[in-house]
């Protein structure tokens, strides 16, 4: 028969407080986040209703909506992605289809890590020497896609890099046997498999760009503009910084708390949409492709 | 015909995708450029304000002071001239603003147009005089002496302990307080996100039902893309008052209260990457070690995390990288004072959110812009030292593993 020694018995104590440790911290960490977003999702439902997402600010943006905000991140949203996207899956096309592992290679990598861990804020500071002064877009929806673009790009060549690797090698080995040239085989071959993730990976930037606030401050950000914009040339109002003015700087912070948690519901929302979205376009596209 | 398009097609395509693999590059060069170039150009400027001069008596032997010296005579915390090298001589301030207390209106003139005679004519008879004003009424046979301030000197950037970008007569532009606010916020942040992401990693990867981890991770990145403002604001209204109850401050926009938010943004990062890494221990290993009679938790502490230290300490220095360079959450919560900290129930100020803070006041191309954009160079520098290191560690990793 086995007989527990001291050993083995003072073993099993260790892992049981060890792990009694590890899983309380865990899902405490777990309940502070969640009662966080729990506490802004109640608090914002209380300020939504159909004016709020559809009407302009009054009386100093303690009352009213949000609409000229809501407008504005969309087309700040739309024109980076414009920009990015294109841009960023031919990057990564290149990347993992054309340029041969070399010190080419290593260093474009180099960049786009680079480029990805730089702050937003000096994402701003580039944006507005390089676009608004140098340039003279002046503060305007063109030089706020174009900075909120670039900060993007990293992240959508390196979620094509990832769709495109993960597409099996022998894809490109069969069609290129049949006499297929490298663009034809990407296009009709590796494209289509590795779309689902990509399409993925965009939506998930959309998510993420449209929450971001430092380099739009001062390449496009309006403090208070109650009309919506009619050129790539005018300013716009946007949902984060919005949120920013009217919780530290607006004209009566206390009348406006209401709006801040309504705003600050409607940027997590379109998070939490992003996500969802992006899980079940996966998942429905790729059983498509597997039919293949 | 028809192969001969294809292959130009096929060259006009390779072309193109190469030109957007280089435009990441493009982007990263032109940012240093932008930056260091407005941001070096505060070297080359004086902290004074384009257009004005400080002038002193002709019998004073100071030739030139530098811009904190001459911002605590402006405060009257340097009162005789002996403090900064000169004679032994009670120093008297005099601003072009108050000149008209001193003058009567007839003697300044109706449009102040005999305003020359009288500043030489103050600065002539009171010895331990100096004079702020402005370039254009500064006489033509002047009788005093106009001091030289030096252009701002790298050394006193980033050593100086005072940051006072809009001051009069001269601006200070010391941005060791901010250096030091946002490494005390970043560290504080660190200190209790590690050891709690890693707890969470550890269950995740190695104790959690699989069930379990797959209804947690996708949750806690999902909290990595919650915006960083909705953060910032979150801390405004309950971590902010909280912290002022608790501690019976003042008030609660503190360094404690970045920290906190920051932590709590920082742990999805952490745990994320620490929890890959410690998934890619090769099953063998673990393996090994349980059939060698060691329990799970022997097992993790000797073998999982052992192999996974790179991709820890990536996760970490990520984690601090990401610390130093956010910007509206801090902005929001700590309060923004640019003095050294020395508790973190202090409010302190970051280099990012000073960055956000006071751009769209500084004129563009003003020695307060330029000096803002060194401070986004300084930031820049240390995220790239960040990334750089994280790649190091990881690769290593990588070597070790072949």
């Amino acid at each position: 028969m086995y007989q527990e020694t001291k050993i083995s018995r003072q073993k099993r104590r260790n892992q049981r407080i060890a792990f009694g440790i590890f899983t309380f911290f865990s899902y405490f960490i777990v309940a502070i986040l969640f009662s966080i977003l729990a506490f802004l999702i109640v608090k914002g439902f209380g300020a939504i209703s159909w004016e709020f997402i559809t009407e302009m600010p009054k009386e100093g943006m303690t009352k009213g909506g949000i609409f000229p905000a809501i407008v504005g991140t969309l087309i700040l949203v739309i024109g980076s992605m414009i920009f990015a996207f294109p841009i960023g899956v031919m990057a990564g096309i290149y990347m993992t289809e054309y340029v041969k592992d070399g010190w080419i290679k290593r260093f474009i990598k180099l960049m786009t890590n680079n480029l990805a861990g730089i702050p937003s804020i000096v994402f701003g500071l580039f944006g507005m020497a390089l676009f608004v002064n140098k340039l003279e877009f002046g503060d305007s929806i063109l030089a706020g896609a174009l900075t909120l673009g670039l900060l993007a790009l990293p992240v959508v060549i390196r979620t094509t890099e990832e769709a495109l690797k993960a597409v099996d090698n022998t894809f490109r080995q069969a069609s290129l046997g049949l006499g297929a040239s490298k663009w034809q085989t990407t296009r009709k071959v590796v494209l289509p498999i590795a779309f689902p993730n990509i399409i993925t990976g965009l939506i998930l930037s959309i998510g993420r760009v449209s929450g971001e606030t430092a380099p739009i401050l001062f390449t496009v950000a309006a403090y208070f503009l109650p009309k919506l914009p009619t050129g790539i040339f005018d300013q716009v109002m946007a949902l984060p910084y919005h949120l920013y003015v009217i919780s530290t700087s607006g004209t009566n912070i206390e009348a406006s708390r209401e709006i801040a948690y309504g705003t600050a519901l409607i940027l997590i929302l379109i998070v939490l949409i992003c996500n969802i979205l992006a899980n079940r376009l996966r998942k429905y596209l790729s059983k498509k492709v597997k039919k293949y | 015909m028809r192969k001969k398009f294809q292959k130009f097609q096929e060259k006009f395509i390779e072309g193109l995708l190469m030109l957007s693999g280089t435009i990441t590059s493009l982007t990263v060069v032109l940012i240093i450029v932008f930056l260091f170039n407005e941001g070096l150009g505060v070297f080359n400027n004086k902290p004074i304000d384009e257009g004005y001069i400080l002038a002193i008596n002709k019998s004073n032997s100071v030739k030139k002071l530098s811009a904190l010296q001459i911002k605590n005579i402006f405060d009257q915390k340097i009162k005789n001239w002996d403090k900064v090298g000169g004679p032994n001589e009670k120093i008297v301030l005099i601003n072009i603003d108050d000149i008209s207390d001193y003058y009567t209106e007839i003697q300044l003139g109706k449009d102040f147009e005999n305003l020359h005679f009288c500043i030489n004519d103050y600065i002539n008879k009171h010895k331990g005089v100096i004079a702020f004003f402005s370039e254009s009424s500064l006489p033509k046979k002047f009788l005093g002496k106009v001091i030289n301030i030096d252009n701002i000197k790298l050394s006193e950037f980033l050593l100086d302990e005072e940051w006072f970008p809009t001051a009069t007569p001269v601006a200070q532009f010391g941005v060791k307080p901010l250096i030091l606010g946002t490494l005390w916020v970043s560290f504080g942040a660190v200190l209790f996100a590690l050891p709690i992401g890693l707890f969470a990693a550890i269950f995740l990867s190695e104790i959690a039902h699989k069930r379990v981890r797959n209804i947690l991770k996708p949750l806690i990145e999902l909290l990595a893309g919650i915006p960083s403002v909705v953060y910032g604001f979150f801390g405004l209204v309950i971590i902010v008052p909280l912290i002022q109850q608790v501690f019976d401050l003042p008030v609660g926009e503190t360094g404690l209260a970045g920290s906190i938010i920051l932590g709590i943004m920082a742990l999805p990062t952490i745990i994320t990457i620490s929890e890959d890494a410690m998934r890619n221990t090769p099953r063998a290993m673990k393996e090994a070690s349980l059939a060698l009679g060691a329990s799970k938790w022997q097992t993790i502490y000797k073998v999982v995390i052992p192999y996974s230290a790179s991709g820890i300490t990536a996760g970490a220095i990520l984690g601090i990288g990401r610390a130093i360079g956010e910007t509206m959450a801090v902005l929001m919560v700590t309060g923004n004072a640019a003095i050294i900290p020395h508790t973190l129930l202090q409010p302190v100020r970051t280099i990012p959110a000073t960055i956000a803070a006071e751009l769209g006041e500084a004129g563009a191309g003003s020695v307060h812009y330029q000096a803002l954009f060194a401070l986004g160079c300084i930031l820049f520098i240390i995220t790239l030292v960040i990334n750089l290191t994280v790649g190091f560690v990881t690769k290593g990793k990588n070597q070790k593993k072949h």
